[in-house]
């Protein structure tokens, strides 16, 4: 299809809700108020990991103007793992904690009350017997035999078909680098990023008449958050009327499903509307986070630049829970040798658990980690046999034709004519044979040709 | 708590309401007046997105206790346009591609309101400063004073 009849391509348009947003008329999850609304308030773990003896809630149930308090045992089905529907097992995470904290900030019990000050007043009379542990926050530390086993099933990582990282084989790395003119190794960590939207997560669901539950939420993925909650209510999912699509920032911090299943309990159990909206602070330090990560390169290196053999061992924090982290890492694998042309790859990638708040989805989660250390590693790469950055890149990049580590052949490579592209942007003029080269051209690098 | 009557003067309409004497403004303008334009990102003076101008001066009203704006002209952005009749800063975000989320564009433009009524030509340099308060997390600020310079261009050449 030519652009011609794509019609909009090129030309400016004006944001469809713009004017609602620039004139205060937009209605955000938070603007959303019924008559005799209740408020929803969240009582945490304080300490990162422990044994729950005991939750006390009498104090708070006495207290003049809590409605409702929800504990484990109001939760119809209480697990909270929201990637069961692409098979990602066993469940490990309650929706509210009962036997076991896992992180600092975890939800036990939500107080449901008439203004919001009371449900945070009664929140605070809420009485917790709780064991401590030593928590396992650091990952290393948590890939230790030794390490305390924080998981069910006996250690500190997701298992991939029975191992406890992920793998990627390609060619024979051990061989290659027996043959490379240079080893050349680097270490790239990440600490964990919060998306920090202006406008935290929030969820309101008023009950009707007829049974079902209108339930105005900021997902950034409705559907998904409809199945979800369906399967933790357990009830046919035509049961909630989901009212979303505003979204005051997400970032990938909005597909969490994690306000709507307690905000519908709440309206269910009392039949009044409920808000739950949080604090800055829950947003900033109970949220998922982007994962941190620790990635370890070695790789084998000719006098020319050509890469001809690669190792990556790399080390996500899922934190205390699966969230999006298995899938994540599933993504980072696959990214881990970047958009070159390896002939010899080998990758170790681990889903590792540790007692910090769990990290999840955001912006390219998995790929942008990897594409960050992947970077780094090409300008040391460079620096260290003494080759320009353009042509580094420019001679490692994919072929169209040549085949992924991951076993699939490249169709639309467009890096080189992007860096060619870049380079005419700024103003810099490559040499005539970096000029030369195309996507469709294998001689560039060498004449590597796996299809 | 014994409850208080405050009176001030909101978007020009003398208003009266009831409300425990600890009640931030912001509380009293979202939650008991439902005008909701002004946003909710901290509570804390923090973020900005409840920005709103008493007496003409650049407020975080989550901070100010409701009070305090007893006998105050208070205005939201719900009083300076409206998607009819558009204030020149509201079009200009619009027009600019200002607004992504949208969800810190009350504040910003009530920030830059307040210094273009003081300061019809400020540099960029002083736009940036005025709005340093704000926080945005998607739309980006080259967006923000671009916007902002669009609308003190129109004003120099009108």
């Amino acid at each position: 299809m030519g652009v011609k009849q794509l019609g909009i391509v090129g030309q400016s348009v004006k944001r469809r809700d713009g004017m609602g947003h620039v004139t205060g008329q937009t209605q955000y999850v938070d603007d959303v108020f019924y008559p005799n609304m209740l408020w929803l308030k969240m009582v945490r773990s304080p300490i990162s990991r422990g044994i729950i003896h005991g939750i006390d809630t009498s104090k708070a149930e006495a207290f003049p103007g809590v409605v409702a308090v929800i504990t484990a045992k109001d939760v119809p089905n209480n697990w909270y793992t929201i990637l069961c529907l692409i098979g990602v097992e066993p469940n490990d995470e309650p929706v509210l904690a009962h036997e076991e904290v896992m992180y600092m900030g975890e939800p036990i019990c939500a107080i449901v009350a008439e203004t919001e000050a009371i449900a945070a007043e009664a929140a605070a009379l809420v009485k917790l017997d709780i064991e401590e542990l030593p928590p396992v926050l650091e990952l290393e530390f948590a890939i230790r035999p030794d390490a305390p086993a924080i998981k069910k099933w006996g250690n500190n990582t997701f298992m991939y078909d029975g191992y406890n990282h992920r793998k990627l084989r390609f060619g024979d790395f051990e061989t290659a680098i027996q043959k490379a003119d240079y080893v050349i190794e680097g270490t790239y960590s990440l600490s964990p990023i919060e998306h920090a939207p202006i406008e935290t997560h929030c969820c309101v669901v008023k009950p009707e008449p007829d049974g079902r539950l209108t339930v105005h939420t900021n997902t950034q993925a409705l559907y998904f958050t409809m199945d979800n909650t369906a399967i933790i209510l357990q009830v046919p999912s035509q049961r909630l009327h989901m009212v979303g699509g505003t979204v005051g920032g997400g970032f990938g911090g909005k597909v969490d499903v994690i306000t709507e299943p307690i905000t519908c309990i709440a309206a269910m159990k009392t039949g009044r509307p409920v808000k739950w909206r949080w604090t800055r602070e829950e947003e900033m330090r109970k949220s998922s986070t982007r994962a941190a990560v620790k990635m370890q390169y070695t790789d084998g290196v000719m006098n020319d630049g050509r890469i001809i053999a690669r190792k990556v061992r790399s080390l996500e924090d899922a934190g205390a829970y699966h969230r999006h982290s298995p899938y994540g890492v599933q993504k980072h694998m696959a990214n881990l040798p970047g958009p070159y042309t390896i002939p010899n790859v080998w990758v170790d990638a681990y889903c590792v658990y540790t007692n910090r708040q769990p990290s999840s989805a955001m912006r390219g989660f998995g790929v942008t980690e990897a594409t960050f250390a992947v970077e780094c590693q090409m300008e040391r790469i460079a620096r260290t046999i003494g080759i320009d950055s353009w042509e580094i890149r420019l001679i490692n990049a994919y072929r169209n034709g040549q085949m992924r580590p991951v076993q699939k052949v490249v169709e639309d490579a467009t890096l080189i004519e992007t860096i060619q592209a870049a380079a005419e942007l700024i103003g810099y003029d490559l040499p005539s044979h970096l000029k030369a080269m195309s996507s469709d051209d294998y001689a560039g690098n060498g004449g590597r040709h796996h299809g | 708590m014994e409850s208080i009557t405050i009176t001030f003067k909101l978007n020009g309409k003398t208003t009266a309401v009831a409300v425990e004497p600890l009640t931030s403004l912001r509380s009293v303008l979202r939650e008991h007046l439902h005008f909701h334009a002004t946003k909710a990102g901290c509570g804390q003076g923090g973020c900005g997105s409840c920005t709103v101008l008493v007496n003409g001066e650049s407020v975080l009203s989550c901070l100010m206790l409701a009070a305090l704006a007893d006998g105050q002209e208070v205005t939201t952005l719900e009083g300076i346009g409206t998607p009819q009749h558009m204030h020149p800063l509201q079009a200009a975000f619009f027009d600019k591609f200002a607004a992504q989320c949208g969800y810190c564009s009350p504040g910003m433009i009530m920030a830059a309101k307040a210094l273009l009524d003081k300061n019809p030509h400020p540099t960029r340099a002083e736009i940036a400063e005025a709005l340093a308060g704000n926080l945005c997390r998607c739309t980006g600020y080259v967006a923000i004073l671009d916007a902002i310079e669009a609308v003190v261009t129109q004003m120099q050449e009108a």
